[in-house]
């Protein structure tokens, strides 16, 4: 299939790996972080690890959307859900999240009108088709989701629709990889910058971790050679002791981002002075919420939210995994209390998840498998 | 609202009981990669270690399943984890006998000397009509495969209608002209029925529950328990078409493509395949929760590995690009007209060429084989050429697709 098998190709992954293990010094360890969700999925769904050297480790990073959404939002969400004559629209990754109450799921079970979308344009629709009811939008992601939530608010407003607003939950991935970086457990080396997130924000924004941090960065796309592309370019930058910010995905990041979606985000949103990330604790200016302008889109502001600081299950480590400190199998709960249909962290629930990833595709002793797939 | 705090506990607290420590622990932080010294060789330990967690987690899943939800969710339906959680910890548990044990597509039972086949399916797709067929063809085919994938020549159904208040009284000549035209072609007849209508609001348009007798006259005994290190893993075709087309016809996505159900009786396509070979070991149809789940009831079932390569397992490129599009994996997808069939290695050249040979089975392919290890688990040769598990589906991406 066109545009797939390409950047699938097993002949190109074994030159690019050879290429790779020809780069890595003897006796030297290379912890590279792929900082987001997606390109975790792809690393595990495609077996990707295969191909590394045992001297250089993936650690995944924090770039997962409902992983980071700490439960007191998802109480939020639901007591928005629970109003009378209210539609809470979500995307999919959502719904299982859970809260200290129990996750969308469990709610639409009991009878709230919570409503799977796979845009919010969807919502939109929803919001046009029923108006008697009010509909919120439960708006989640990084740079990447946050221009069509706000060009959904944008039409909104244009629309006059007023039974529509968002729960904004929007959160900004430059902090977030800044608090790894300042944090005194991890060692990188590297990292394997988010791909659909400098769609929008470019390259530009992750200057400083080079310049700074001494630490070099290349934004890759999301197909398993792109990956190992990437790899190789901080490789290269790693023996020619180089740090810099490189573009892999040029097909689809330009350097300066997207101009007319960092407008529309700017034009309806701001940056909260701080928000709370699931394990990572507040982090100041991390997340987005509505201008005053457009309060009336503001769901935080139509309806009575508990807003209280909720804390995780004692025995869920999901913050030490979300910043790469631990890998998914050394959490203590991991795939005995924590599974995917009984997630106590969100590290479990989504597809990007990093725990998710290792439990549905690479929960297995690579050695051993070895032996088996070869025979 | 399920009170999560509880459930927590709970599962911590079945966790303790169950989990042990781990050998390390005693030492902390001994293996987390932070404390490695930098320049060190990656610590044969960490391997280990990960070893240990895997074998716990082994331990875990063959745990008895309990429902935790206190109330029933879409995933109850989907045909993975949560359906086989359902199904073991509550109508196993309450009806358990030898003859539903082996929870096979239908129960085998032995009356007057002769082998029988008994089985029993409900429909509730939608929309109940989509490209390739409706829901009345569906009800047909589907009782016909559960029966023929254990061997059974079906014989008879019977065909109960729930119907909702304000239902078109033509749409239900349509669904039932379907079940007519399917009924003859896979040579089986409806012999009883039954009719109920609810009040507008309390169904949604038609529901059909068929079941099925056959008999089983060939001198086989197929079960996925059955399967043996060094048999091979066949596919009858494409798979992924019904649901993808289904998942299109709803219309909520936008996406068009030319696809349509592969709803299909495979009843002579398995007689043929029997016919050719006695080295059959264990059929089914790869309905809810696709090839993936069906592979994964051989490997606990027979407490075998499975592995599977990417690049043998046939999807058509329309499934595949919408597929792609909507971040599903095909290996999940439903079929309505294909089978897996598990064959001993020797006969994996003749069961390929007689599943060939017929209409239904031009595309089949041998997409795998059964290992002895790691038991209990599928592995999939991915085509970037790397290697993974295919585990269970967890959730549901395609509510009522049958």
């Amino acid at each position: 299939m066109r545009f797939v098998d390409e950047f699938r190709s097993a002949d190109k992954a074994h030159a690019l790996a050879a290429k790779i293990a020809g780069l890595c010094e003897p006796g030297r360890q290379y912890k590279l972080m792929e900082v987001c969700g997606g390109h975790t999925h792809t690393i595990y769904k495609h077996g990707l690890e295969d191909y590394l050297p045992e001297s250089i480790t993936l650690v995944h990073g924090p770039g997962c959307p409902v992983c980071v959404i700490p439960m007191g939002r998802v109480d939020d969400a639901m007591a928005l859900a629970s109003q009378p004559d209210t539609i809470m629209t979500s995307f999919g990754d959502m719904m299982r999240v859970p809260g200290s109450q129990g996750s969308f799921f469990d709610a639409k079970a009991q009878g709230t009108d919570i409503r799977m979308v796979y845009s919010p344009l969807d919502s939109l629709k929803i919001a046009r088709q029923n108006p008697d009811k009010r509909v919120v939008f439960m708006a989640i992601g990084f740079e990447t989701t946050t221009p069509s939530t706000a060009m959904t608010v944008l039409r909104a407003a244009a629309e006059k629709l007023d039974n529509f607003s968002i729960f904004c939950n929007h959160v900004t991935i430059i902090p977030a990889i800044k608090a790894i970086l300042d944090s005194p457990d991890l060692r990188l080396d590297g990292f394997i910058g988010p791909g659909h997130v400098s769609t929008v924000i470019g390259c530009r924004p992750y200057e400083f971790i080079a310049r700074d941090y001494g630490k070099p960065v290349v934004v890759a796309g999301f197909e398993p050679l792109d990956i190992l592309q990437s790899i190789y370019m901080l490789m290269v930058q790693l023996s020619e002791g180089r740090s810099e910010v490189e573009n892999q995905y040029t097909r689809v990041v330009p350097w300066d981002g997207n101009l007319a979606a960092l407008t529309a985000i700017n034009q309806v949103m701001e940056l909260r002075p701080y928000f709370e990330w699931r394990g990572l604790g507040f982090i100041s200016h991390s997340a987005m919420r509505v201008r005053p302008e457009f309060a009336k889109y503001d769901a935080e502001l139509l309806f009575e939210v508990p807003g209280v600081r909720v804390a995780d299950p004692k025995a869920c480590q999901c913050g030490e995994v979300l910043k790469g400190v631990l890998k998914p199998w050394e959490c203590k709960v991991f795939g005995t209390a924590c599974t995917p249909e009984t997630p106590i962290g969100t590290c479990m629930v989504s597809p990007e998840g990093a725990c998710a990833a290792y439990y549905n595709f690479g929960r297995m002793n690579r050695r051993r498998v070895v032996e088996v797939s070869i025979s | 609202m399920t009170d999560r705090g509880t459930w927590v506990d709970q599962a911590l607290r079945e966790h303790e009981e169950h989990a042990g420590p781990l050998s390390q622990e005693a030492e902390p932080g001994a293996a987390r990669p932070g404390a490695a010294q930098p320049g060190a060789a990656r610590p044969g330990a960490a391997s280990d270690r990960e070893q240990q967690v895997l074998d716990r987690i082994d331990r875990a899943r063959r745990r008895r399943p309990r429902v935790r939800e206190e109330r029933i969710t879409m995933s109850h339906g989907a045909g993975g984890k949560a359906t086989r959680t359902l199904v073991e910890a509550v109508f196993l548990d309450a009806f358990r006998n030898p003859l539903l044990e082996p929870l096979e597509d239908s129960a085998q039972l032995h009356v007057n000397g002769g082998r029988v086949a008994l089985t029993t399916d409900s429909y509730v797709v939608s929309p109940l009509f989509f490209p390739g067929g409706d829901i009345g063809d569906l009800a047909v085919n589907g009782t016909v495969n559960d029966l023929a994938v254990s061997g059974a020549t079906p014989l008879y159904l019977s065909a109960g209608f729930i119907l909702e208040e304000g239902f078109p009284v033509a749409d239900l000549v349509g669904i039932v002209t379907s079940m007519k035209a399917a009924a003859e072609v896979a040579g089986v007849q409806v012999v009883t029925g039954d009719t109920k209508v609810v009040e507008r609001g309390k169904a949604d348009g038609c529901y059909i529950n068929t079941a099925g007798v056959g008999v089983i006259e060939h001198d086989v005994s197929l079960g996925v328990a059955n399967a043996q290190p060094g048999d091979a893993v066949i596919v009858s075709g494409p798979v992924g078409d019904h649901g993808v087309t289904i998942m299109l016809a709803r219309g909520e996505l936008d996406i068009e493509a030319d696809i349509t159900s592969d709803t299909a009786p495979l009843n002579g396509l398995i007689a043929d395949l029997l016919a050719a070979t006695p080295g059959v070991r264990a059929l089914r149809d790869a309905t809810r929760g696709g090839v993936a789940t069906i592979l994964n009831e051989v490997a606990t079932a027979a407490g075998v590995g499975v592995l599977v390569n990417e690049d043998a397992i046939p999807v058509r490129t329309a499934v595949r690009g919408a597929s792609e599009l909507l971040g599903i994996d095909p290996m999940y997808v439903a079929c309505e007209g294909r089978l897996v069939a598990v064959v001993d290695g020797g006969e994996a050249g003749k069961a390929l060429a007689a599943l060939r040979s017929h209409p239904l089975g031009a595309d089949a392919a041998i997409i795998g084989h059964i290992t002895a290890d790691p038991p209990g688990l599928v592995l999939l040769n991915t085509a970037f050429g790397g290697t993974r598990i295919v585990d269970l589906l967890v959730g549901d991406p395609l509510p009522r697709i049958c």
